[in-house]
């Protein structure tokens, strides 16, 4: 089965489901993996840093915010923290000429390496930055992530 | 002060919508003119809406369509967002170039440059529509073009989120070009101070 995670939102599954969320620019795909109980979850975060009002609100759209719900709901469907792994996609640039506010890409990423490397969890793959928007699909069973671009096809990871 | 566009009334929306037909007039007249085409708009309909609302009406997150974006400065200041299908980057590279056919998503550096100004002009159209009828003074900012996945283009309007809140003004128009059905979209996000400069100078209140 697919699920599809929608913009600033986040799915856990087990293995052989499949996790899907579409068209990434800024915005970075972040999937997680305990490979030992084929546990995955997939989190669509919008903006590096939430607010207190807004942490409130709408956990799921901030790397700082959205992460820690994901590792707890893989915890709850019996993955163990000390097993994950990550593969990322996304934090594009998708406007040259743009200002600091469009720099969101960039500024996403940062939030997610911190994120991941002060819980040791280690980056195996990653697809990111440059100019296109790119759909992410993650499979928990053999821990591939295949990304799909509109310009470039498609590319296992 | 506004606090986000939820909060406008119906008669302030009306103003908007009064807005959206000239500036739509404007940017039609304009691509006519330098197509020496036909070109015709339908009425555009303005609605304040969410971005998943606007991915949906639009197509859907995968569908690709060519996006101008331009910032903007001066009496009000915000972000504008063009939508276009992809018929519109066939008939302009068509007209100039000579092209039949072309593959959108990977078209060429001159191509892709005429499309971008006609996109510019159309922008600007619809922009200085504004400022004459408001009596506002604006300056845009170098505009950029993108042709990608609906989803993805958004996520530069998005990034304004934190400040004006989920609903964004979303108009939907559309137009002919010699009898060739395109439909087009403008994300207007004027930042909240400027909103409430341009309803005072509107009179509404």
């Amino acid at each position: 089965m697919n699920i599809t995670i929608g913009i600033g939102d986040l799915k856990v599954c087990k293995s052989p489901d499949v996790l899907v969320t579409y068209a990434l620019g800024s915005c970075v795909g972040v999937c997680l993996l305990d490979a030992t109980v084929g546990v995955g979850g997939l989190s669509h975060v919008m903006l590096p840093e939430s607010n207190p009002s807004s942490a409130a609100a709408t956990p799921m759209r901030f790397a700082d915010t959205a992460l820690p719900m994901l590792i707890s709901q893989m915890e709850r469907m019996g993955a163990s923290r000390s097993h994950l792994t990550a593969k990322i996609a996304g934090g594009a640039t998708m406007f040259a000429a743009a200002s600091d506010k469009f720099n969101i890409g960039e500024r996403n990423l940062e939030a997610v390496r911190r994120f991941l490397q002060s819980n040791r969890i280690p980056i195996l793959a990653e697809d990111v930055g440059l100019d296109y928007g790119r759909t992410q699909f993650f499979y928990p069973e053999t821990g591939i992530m295949e990304i799909r671009a509109a310009a470039k096809g498609n590319k296992q990871f | 002060m506004y606090k986000n566009f939820e909060e406008l009334s119906p008669i302030a929306i009306d103003c908007l919508q009064e807005i959206g037909n000239i500036g739509s007039g404007n940017a039609a007249s304009s691509l006519s003119a330098m197509l020496s085409k036909p070109v015709t708009m339908h009425v555009p309909k303005i609605n304040v809406l969410d971005y998943q609302g606007i991915i949906d009406k639009v197509g859907g997150p995968e569908k690709i369509m060519t996006a101008i974006l331009v910032t903007f400065k001066g009496d009000i200041k915000g972000m504008m967002m063009f939508l276009l299908e992809n018929a519109f980057a066939q008939i302009v590279v068509n007209t100039f170039m000579g092209k039949d056919h072309i593959d959108v998503i990977k078209m060429d550096e001159t191509d892709s440059s005429a499309v971008k100004e006609m996109g510019n002009i159309m922008a600007g159209a619809y922009l200085s529509a504004l400022g004459a009828m408001a009596e506002f003074t604006i300056e845009m900012d170098p505009p950029s073009m993108t042709v990608d996945m609906m989803g993805a283009l958004m996520s530069a309007p998005m990034a304004t989120l934190d400040e004006v809140g989920e609903k964004v003004l979303f108009i939907d128009e559309g137009f002919k070009i010699d009898f060739v059905n395109i439909e087009s979209n403008i994300i207007l996000i004027p930042e909240m101070e400027s909103l409430d400069t341009l309803m005072k100078k509107l009179g509404v209140n």
